[in-house]
């Protein structure tokens, strides 16, 4: 594992999980898990003191440094990073906001290809993650489950065998799992159905939520699913719940309101898909909630074939560093909110411009 | 409108569906909408106290519960009056030591009190652990009030103890 405090590299490439690759990912964005794990001889982070946080972070980035194949791992010491290098990994999903805003000794290791981060000091003293483009939590469980062996070779974690894993918040207690799953459902916004559909999930144990249409002028469509319970059912169990049975039901939902749109309103859904591409190639300024609202529309017309030159891997770049602290990096120097939509705008520009030469 | 948690307009109008508080709109602005999307869980202080409620409609009198919240952890002194009103515990030993308390509210947020899946292979005695932790605490507190001799005393049974768990974790 290496210390480092350089994006340069990083902000020019889009997550690996962004590339729009894997099973379903027309539909899923991202398969993500995460554990939760505290040091048995350390009190919750709440109740640490400053050595405390101190000594927890010295003592998991000094075993972190031991680990074999770890070559590539980046460490990014959160302390010591300005805001907009912690934004820049919060738009990535590398961190979590919580972290990225506390105070005191915590960091980060992230491995080369993104696929997985150890937060160190967030809500519980380590959040391993791991994140795969489509639906695929099944590699993601096995990676991560791999992960969480290395770490426990290294570090005594709390545990008891009534509770299980022993977590700073009780909603966490037991796998310390909690699988999330990014779905971009336009087709059933546009159809009315979102609601409906979600509400009918609202006994199954799992908790959805999404950027929703009613009430804004514009809306993202996507939404994540994740588990709800983590004591009681094992990590297998949770992985399938999720995975297995309601993302693929919703999977289905989706397919059959595209269908019912490309059959009975061809037109307008062109329509409306060539106009969002035209505002997004054409725009001099552009704020960050318009700038998603439209590429979700593109990103269905391509999902369709409405559009060919465009991929969802672009799409998805596209997404992400449209987002304020990369396109600040990539600009290289600080923007008010105002100069961003200018710089917004012009990044569009150029990149979808770029996509219809090439 | 304004963001629900700061002066920013509410640019975003976000819809949570889960199982203790049903279908719940928020209205953020961008930044604490794209924290919001990024954490994976409901707000555990809602749902604890969601889940608390429910426990006084099953019975349990106001009394009890306010004889519970002044109930402490003699690890790390957090009381079930503080972890009620964050959601937040403060150390694995009050797992121990609020067992019996933490049972009901595990059934109403997980509907299960027992772990089922992975276990680490190798664990410790919560008690051993919990009192490093807390020897931890009164070292400090001896630091805060100048009784170094009483610090230093700790310090020296800390690092037995460390050594100790070094020696059974070779073995
Ligand atoms: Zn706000
Ligand atoms: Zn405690």
């Amino acid at each position: 594992m290496k210390r480092s405090s350089d994006f340069n590299e990083l902000a020019t490439r889009s997550g690996e999980w962004m590339r729009g690759t894997g099973p379903e990912s027309d539909i899923v964005v991202s398969s993500r898990i995460r554990l939760a794990r505290n040091l048995a001889d350390f009190p919750f982070i709440k109740r640490c003191s400053d050595e405390d946080r101190v000594s927890i972070e010295r003592t998991v980035r000094a075993k972190m440094e031991q680990f074999a194949n770890w070559d590539e791992v980046h460490y990014y010491d959160l302390e010591q990073l300005p805001e907009i290098d912690r934004q820049f990994l919060v738009e990535r999903q590398l961190v979590s906001r919580e972290i990225a805003e506390a105070d005191g000794a915590r960091g980060v290791a992230v491995s080369a290809d993104e696929h997985f981060s150890v937060m160190v000091n967030e809500e519980d003293h380590l959040r391993i993650q791991v994140m795969h483009s489509g639906l695929d939590l099944k590699t993601a469980w096995n990676q991560i489950n791999e992960l969480d062996d290395l770490l426990e070779s290294a570090i005594l974690y709390a545990f008891n065998s009534e509770f299980g894993y022993l977590t700073s918040c009780p909603t966490n207690v037991g796998t310390g799992l909690r699988v999330s799953v990014m779905l971009h459902l336009p087709a059933l916004v546009i159809t009315r159905q979102i609601e409906k559909v979600f509400r009918s999930m609202q006994r199954i144990n799992v908790t959805v939520r999404g950027l929703y249409g009613e009430g804004s002028q514009y809306s993202g469509d996507f939404y994540q699913v994740s588990n709800q319970i983590t004591l009681g059912r094992s990590e297998t169990e949770l992985v399938e719940l999720v995975g297995g049975d309601v993302v693929p039901r919703i999977i289905e939902y989706e397919r059959k309101a595209r269908d019912y749109l490309v059959k009975e309103g061809q037109q307008d859904l062109h329509d409306d898909v060539s106009r969002a591409l035209g505002i997004l190639g054409t725009a001099k300024k552009i704020s960050s909630e318009e700038t998603m609202h439209y590429l979700s529309k593109v990103r269905l017309g391509v999902n369709l074939g409405l559009i060919d030159d465009l991929a969802v891997g672009t799409i998805n770049k596209l997404f992400m560093q449209t987002q304020p602290a990369h396109l600040q990096k990539l600009h290289g120097r600080l923007l008010r909110s105002s100069e961003r939509n200018v710089e917004r705008a012009t990044y569009l520009q150029r990149h979808l411009s770029d996509a219809f030469e090439s | 409108m304004k963001c629900q948690y700061c002066e920013k307009p509410a640019t975003f109008h976000i819809t949570e569906i889960t199982e203790s508080t049903g279908s719940q709109v928020m209205h953020l602005c961008e930044e604490h909408a794209k924290g919001f999307l990024q954490k994976e869980e409901a707000d555990p202080v809602a749902s604890i106290a969601s889940a608390l409620a429910k426990q006084l409609d099953l019975g349990q009198t106001k009394k009890e519960l306010e004889e519970l919240d002044r109930k402490a952890c003699p690890v790390c002194g957090i009381s079930f009056f503080e972890f009620r009103n964050t959601g937040r515990l403060g150390c694995p030993f009050d797992y121990t030591h609020f067992a019996a308390d933490l049972l009901p509210l595990m059934t109403n947020i997980h509907d299960s009190i027992q772990h089922v899946g992975k276990r680490p292979k190798k664990t410790a005695a919560a008690d051993s652990q919990a009192v490093i932790i807390q020897l931890r605490r009164e070292m400090e507190e001896a630091v805060e009030r100048e009784d170094y001799e009483r610090a230093s005393e700790i310090r020296d049974e800390l690092r037995r103890m460390e050594q100790a768990e070094e020696g059974m974790g070779d073995s």
